[in-house]
């Protein structure tokens, strides 16, 4: 059996946005956010004693004291995760981790993306936009803005698409059974109201027409970026017990990276998900058989073919097969991402990777409402940061 | 760090370690650091990514390599490159073991394949001059 130290009690999802109406800073978005977990999982706030964030745009430094002064909070456990797509994963196991040495009971996880209010006077230009494709790589005695950035190497869908390229010449797997990944992922979203795909169903010729972008991906296999903001709440199982939702275990779960720039990765076909998998399953105790349905970061439909291989699902090189051979559906006989993953509901920022976890949680809680799979009771969910770079996985039981 | 040429394109702007890298393709010649128990390796670093022992010495390699793999650029991310769509970036498995990134050049992009033999080519933008790769003869 795995770990009951700590489990999920609570979570708050906004809907994903291209357009975002109401600007507010990080820190009002947090406070929003921790009101809503927090009622969803009837817990009061003088109980909070950890946060986790990401960050804090008006803070770039103490940020985790910063907003724990402005949420009123007298907290234990403070943490910043820094993994990319990977990060709200790694949050979730490090405050389940913190929960069970004693350093804390109840612990705020958030992943807000929202834009703030406009700055009086300031000017991003197009310098602003030029340099955030570069991720971090412009600053001085980076090897990124030496050798990748200058190459091209920029944003994340070149990189994914060099894995895709690696992957077809070694295994062979055909641009229409990617296309389905997309397909599959759109089709729970239309079951997902919050999804920006909602009312949008697509077809593997949808996908097969849609424009190159980095060869052989297409546009329909790449994720939306938008805004929003999420946050699930995270308690010792003897507290957990005394809310209105099932529990939801953090009963195993593995982390794993290798490198940053995709030019580093010792093998860009086999992911350092295998490692954090392998982990998260022996930590639980649970089979691949075992589990009820799979949330795998799916910022591109090759990253869920390599995470289907690489989290030990089938065996390497059998992923093509193996989607051509199951539905992906949330009625089908494998769902995947049964809200839509981030191909349908959109990439909010972090609220992206946060996805994976908050519907593995809502089927485990059986409150997916019409996409519910039925007698669900062990999740796994999985991140991917950059450049398949960041890996982290989780095994999720109800109680 | 990157700087940006004339026309936009980013640049690298070399460090104290990787500036005989740079100047080496000033020259026409494919230099990296090669340290006497785990070889070559990319990109330029103090110390041994593998023992990080630093009694690692400067040296010429042929600039031949496979293509490990590649894709075509068709959107330009960076604004800067949006003028040089379509344009091709490889990671080359250069024949003394280390991979490297780069554009290749000289060639169509549809043409590229994975596991193509290539050769270093030199590319020279304003004052900085940058490794890239092209179908080998």
């Amino acid at each position: 059996m795995g770990k009951r130290a700590a489990a999920i009690v609570g979570l708050t999802e906004w809907a994903p946005k291209r357009v975002w109406d109401e600007p507010m800073f990080t820190m009002e978005a947090c406070a929003r956010l921790a009101a809503e977990v927090l009622a969803d999982a009837e817990v009061e706030k003088g109980e909070v004693d950890g946060l986790v964030i990401n960050g804090l745009r008006e803070s770039p430094m103490f940020a985790p004291s910063a907003l724990a002064e402005f949420l009123g909070i007298r907290s234990n456990f403070n943490e910043v995760v820094d993994l990319g797509g990977a990060t709200p994963a790694g949050m979730v196991w490090r405050a389940a981790a913190a929960i069970e040495v004693g350093i804390c009971e109840t612990v705020l996880v958030f992943t807000p993306s929202v834009p703030a209010p406009p700055q009086p006077g300031a000017n991003g230009g197009p310098m602003k936009m030029k340099m955030g494709a570069y991720m971090g790589g412009e600053v001085w005695g980076s090897p990124q803005g030496q050798f990748e950035i200058p190459a091209g190497l920029v944003a994340a869908t070149p990189s994914f698409a060099m894995a895709a390229q690696r992957y077809m010449a070694a295994y062979g797997v055909s641009e229409e059974t990617l296309a389905k990944v997309a397909v599959d992922s759109r089709y729970n979203a239309q079951a997902n109201p919050l999804a920006v795909f909602y009312g949008k169903p697509i077809t593997v010729d949808d996908v097969m027409s849609s424009r190159y972008v980095a060869d052989p991906l297409k546009l329909l296999e790449i994720v939306m970026p938008c805004y929003g903001g999420s946050a699930v709440l995270v308690t010792s199982a003897e507290r957990a017990a005394r809310c209105p939702h099932r529990p939801v275990y953090v009963s195993g779960y593995g982390e794993h990276l290798t490198h940053k720039s995709i030019t580093y990765a010792p093998d860009i076909v086999d992911t350092p998900i295998r490692l954090a998998a392998d982990r998260a399953f022996a930590m639980a105790g649970v089979t691949r058989d075992a589990v009820d349905m799979a949330s795998m970061y799916d910022c591109y439909t090759i990253t869920v073919l390599l995470t289907i291989e690489d989290a030990g699902f089938c065996a390497k090189g059998q992923g093509g097969r193996f989607i051509d051979e199951h539905s992906l559906r949330y009625d089908g006989d494998w769902p995947l991402n049964t809200h839509g993953g981030q191909l349908g509901m959109g990439q909010a920022g972090l609220g992206g990777g946060m996805s994976h976890i908050t519907e593995a949680v809502r089927q485990v809680q059986g409150r997916a409402g019409e996409r519910q799979v039925p007698d669900c009771n062990i999740a796994y969910a999985n991140g991917t940061g950059g450049m398949l770079a960041e890996q982290v996985a989780l095994i999720l039981e109800g109680a | 760090m990157v700087h940006f040429s004339t026309d936009g394109r980013p640049l690298p702007t070399p460090t104290p370690i990787t500036a005989p890298f740079f100047d080496g393709l000033r020259e026409r010649r494919l230099v990296l650091q090669r340290c006497p128990r785990h070889g070559y390796f990319f990109y330029p670093r103090g110390r041994c990514p593998d023992c990080l022992g630093d009694d690692w010495e400067w040296a010429e390699l042929s600039g031949r390599g496979t293509v490990y793999s590649f894709t075509v650029d068709r959107a330009g991310h960076d604004p800067a490159l949006a003028s040089r769509i379509p344009f091709a970036i490889a990671l080359v498995d250069l024949d003394e073991g280390p991979r490297v990134v780069g554009n290749m050049v000289d060639c169509d992009v549809g043409d590229i394949t994975v596991g193509m033999t290539v050769e270093a080519a030199y590319e020279d933008v304003d004052e900085t001059t940058l490794l890239g790769f092209r179908p080998a003869v």
